[in-house]
C-alpha cells in the first residue's frame, strides 16, 4: 500500500496557484470560444489580421461575434500568460518551473501567429489543425502549472513502488500521446484534411489506453487517494467524450442539409472539443503524477523521508 | 538548447510549415484590364444552331429548409416572412431551377469573345443574387453590397485562386476575375453561413442556366457531336449526347432522380 509522507511545502505560493487555475479555466472559455467559431463557420468572417476590418473594433454581427470575441479572449489570455511567467520569473524558486512558464507564454505567442496565419491564408488544412493542436499544448501547460504550483506537489511525497508491467509511468506517456495524436485526428477531421475513419480508429485506442491505465491503477494501487481520483478523472472524461462524440456526430449528420450550422450540432461538437481537451488534459496529468510519485530517481532523494520516518 | 533557443526554433519551424503548407499556385484575381479573344475559327451565324430543353426532378423533392437568419437582425427584417435556402428550387411538374447546363466538349477549335461587361454577383436581403453565377474564365466578376450591413465574400475555388473580402454597406463594387476554367467554385459569406452560392468560371461560351420554368438555351451552337452536361447543386453531374446539325434546334431534355441523383 503507498504511503504519502508530507513534509512541509517549502515553496508553495497560494496566490500564484490560484491565478495558475485561474488560467487553466481561461484557456478552456478560450477553447470554447476558438470551437465556436469553428462550429459557426465563422473562421474567415473576419478577413483581416490582426486588426478586424481594418479597425480595432469590427461591426459586431453575425460571425464576427465569435471570431472577434475569440480574438480579444485570446488577447486577454496572452496577457495574463505574461503575467504569469513575470510572476512566476519573480517569486518561483524552482527554475524548470519558471522555465516552464516561459514556455507557456511562447506557446500562447506562437498560438496567436498560427491563429493570424490562418486568417491570412485562409485557412489551410494544416494550419487550421496546428492551430487547434497548439491550443491543446497551451491548456494542458496550464493546467501543468497549476498542478507544479500546487501545495500537494511540492510535499516531499513518499515513492510509490509500481511493480507491475508495463509500468504505470510508461502506461501514462503512451495514453497522453495517443490522445494528444487523437485530438490531431479530430482537429483534421474538423477541418476537412480527413475523413471521420482515422479519429474513430483513434477513439478506440485511446479507450482502450484509458482503460488499461485505469485497470492497472486500480489493480496496483487500490487505496492510494490520489489514484483512485486519477482513475475516476479517466473514467468520466473518456465516457463523457465518448457519449458527446456521438451526439456531434449523429446531430453532424442530422443537420448536413441545413443551410446554416443548427444549434444542437454547434453545442454538441463545441463539447465534444472541450472535453477532448479536458481529456487530454486528463491524461497528461495522470501523467504527471505518476512521474512524480513514481519516478526512479525520486527513491533517492526521498529515501531520508524513510529513514527519517524509522526512527 | 536552452529553453530561449527552443522557442526560437519552435516559432521558426512553425511559421515555416504555415508558409509551406500556403503555396498554392498564384493565379490572379485581379480584374481583366482588356477581354481576351482566344484565337480559334470563327462559328459561321449561317448555320450555327441551338441546343434547348427542360431539366426536370424525378420524384419528391427534398424538403427545403428555412433560413434562420436570427443571427443579425438587420437580415431578419429584409424578409417579412423566412425564406428557404436554394439547394433545391422546383416548379411545378417538377422543372428544376438554378441547374448548369453546359457544352463539356473541348471547343477551342471555335473563336469566341470573352465579354466586357462583367458577370455580376449581389448581396441583397442576406443572400446572394443570383444563387448560380456563370461566366468566361478571364471575364469581369462584379461584386455588390446592396445591404446595409456587412458581408464578406468568399470564394474557395481549387485551381483559381481564394480570395475572401470584407464588403461593408455603401462600399464600391469589387472587381474580380477568375483566370482559369472551374466549374462550381463554392462561394461563402462567413458573416452570415446560410449565404451560399456557386460561380462556374467556363471555358467556352457555350452554357445556360435554367431558369424558373426549368428551361435552358444555349445558342450559337456549331454543329457537331457534344456532351452536354448538367450540374445541379445537390444532385452532381450529368450528361447526356447530343449532334446538332446546321441551323438545327435540338431539344435535349434531362430529368434527374430525386432519389438517387441519376
Amino acid at each position: 500500500m503507498p504511503r504519502e509522507i508530507i513534509m512541509g511545502p517549502n515553496s508553495y505560493n497560494r496566490a500564484l496557484h490560484r491565478y495558475a487555475i485561474l488560467m487553466s479555466v481561461l484557456t478552456g472559455g478560450l477553447l470554447t470560444a476558438g470551437a465556436l467559431v469553428t462550429s459557426n463557420d465563422a473562421g474567415l468572417s473576419i478577413p483581416d489580421w490582426p486588426l478586424a476590418y481594418g479597425s480595432m473594433v469590427p461591426p459586431f454581427v453575425g460571425g464576427i461575434r465569435y471570431e472577434f470575441s475569440h480574438r480579444v479572449f485570446a488577447g486577454i489570455v496572452t496577457t495574463l500568460t505574461v503575467i504569469l511567467a513575470a510572476w512566476l520569473w519573480r517569486s518561483e524558486p524552482r527554475r524548470w518551473v519558471r522555465n516552464f512558464g516561459w514556455l507557456a507564454l511562447a506557446t500562447v505567442v506562437i498560438q496567436a501567429v498560427i491563429g493570424g496565419l490562418t486568417v491570412i491564408f485562409r485557412q489551410p488544412v494544416a494550419v487550421s489543425v496546428a492551430h487547434a493542436t497548439v491550443a491543446q499544448v497551451f491548456f494542458c501547460c496550464m493546467i501543468g502549472l497549476a498542478l507544479f504550483t500546487s501545495r500537494w506537489w511540492q510535499q516531499d511525497l513518499a515513492p510509490v513502488d509500481d511493480t507491475g508491467s508495463p509500468q504505470v509511468r510508461t502506461l501514462s506517456i503512451l495514453c497522453a500521446a495517443a490522445t494528444f495524436f487523437q485530438l490531431i485526428l479530430g482537429a483534421a477531421f474538423r477541418h476537412k484534411g480527413f475523413g471521420i475513419a482515422p479519429h474513430l480508429v483513434g477513439a478506440a485506442v485511446v479507450t482502450a489506453l484509458v482503460f488499461w491505465i485505469a485497470g492497472a491503477l486500480r489493480n496496483r494501487f487500490p487505496s492510494s487517494p490520489v489514484f483512485v481520483r486519477c482513475r475516476v478523472l479517466l473514467h468520466g472524461l473518456i465516457g463523457t467524450q465518448l457519449l458527446l462524440g456521438g451526439a456531434a456526430w449523429w446531430s453532424r449528420l442530422a443537420y448536413r442539409d441545413f443551410p446554416q450550422p443548427m444549434p444542437v450540432m454547434v453545442m454538441f461538437t463545441v463539447a465534444h472539443v472541450v472535453v477532448g481537451a479536458m481529456t487530454l488534459a486528463g491524461t497528461v496529468v495522470v501523467a504527471l503524477v505518476s512521474h512524480h510519485l513514481l519516478h526512479e530517481s525520486r527513491r533517492a532523494v526521498v529515501a531520508p523521508s524513510r529513514a527519517q520516518e524509522a526512527m | 538548447m536552452n529553453i530561449r533557443k527552443c522557442g526560437l526554433v519552435l516559432i521558426a519551424a512553425t511559421m515555416a510549415f504555415a508558409l509551406a503548407s500556403c503555396g498554392k499556385s498564384p493565379e490572379t484575381s485581379q480584374p481583366a484590364s482588356t477581354a481576351a479573344t482566344p484565337s480559334g475559327q470563327p462559328v459561321d451565324a449561317a448555320t450555327a444552331g441551338t441546343i434547348t430543353g427542360t431539366i426536370k426532378l424525378d420524384g419528391t423533392p427534398p424538403a427545403a429548409h428555412k433560413i434562420n437568419m436570427t443571427a443579425e437582425a438587420y437580415c431578419v427584417t429584409q424578409h417579412p416572412t423566412p425564406v428557404s435556402d436554394e439547394e433545391v428550387v422546383t416548379g411545378p411538374g417538377g422543372v428544376l431551377q438554378n441547374a448548369v447546363v453546359y457544352i463539356s466538349d473541348d471547343m477551342s477549335k471555335w473563336a469566341f469573345t470573352v465579354p466586357t461587361d462583367p458577370a455580376k454577383i449581389d448581396q441583397k436581403g442576406c443572400l446572394y443574387h443570383p444563387h448560380i453565377v456563370t461566366m468566361i474564365a478571364g471575364q469581369n466578376l462584379e461584386v455588390t453590397n446592396s445591404d446595409n450591413t456587412t458581408h464578406n465574400i468568399h470564394p474557395i475555388p481549387s485551381v483559381n485562386r481564394e480570395w475572401n473580402e470584407s464588403q461593408p454597406p455603401g462600399s464600391a463594387p469589387l472587381m474580380k476575375v477568375f483566370a482559369r476554367p472551374e466549374d462550381a467554385i463554392p462561394v461563402k459569406c462567413n458573416v452570415h453561413p446560410w449565404m451560399k452560392s456557386y460561380i462556374f468560371a467556363m471555358k467556352n461560351p457555350y452554357f445556360a442556366v435554367s431558369g424558373a420554368d426549368g428551361k435552358y438555351t444555349i445558342g450559337n451552337v456549331p454543329p457537331g457531336t457534344y456532351t452536354v452536361t448538367v450540374w445541379q447543386e445537390k444532385f452532381g453531374t450529368k450528361t447526356q449526347s447530343v449532334t446538332v446539325g446546321p441551323k438545327e434546334t435540338k431539344t435535349v431534355d434531362v430529368s434527374i432522380s430525386a432519389a438517387t441523383g441519376d
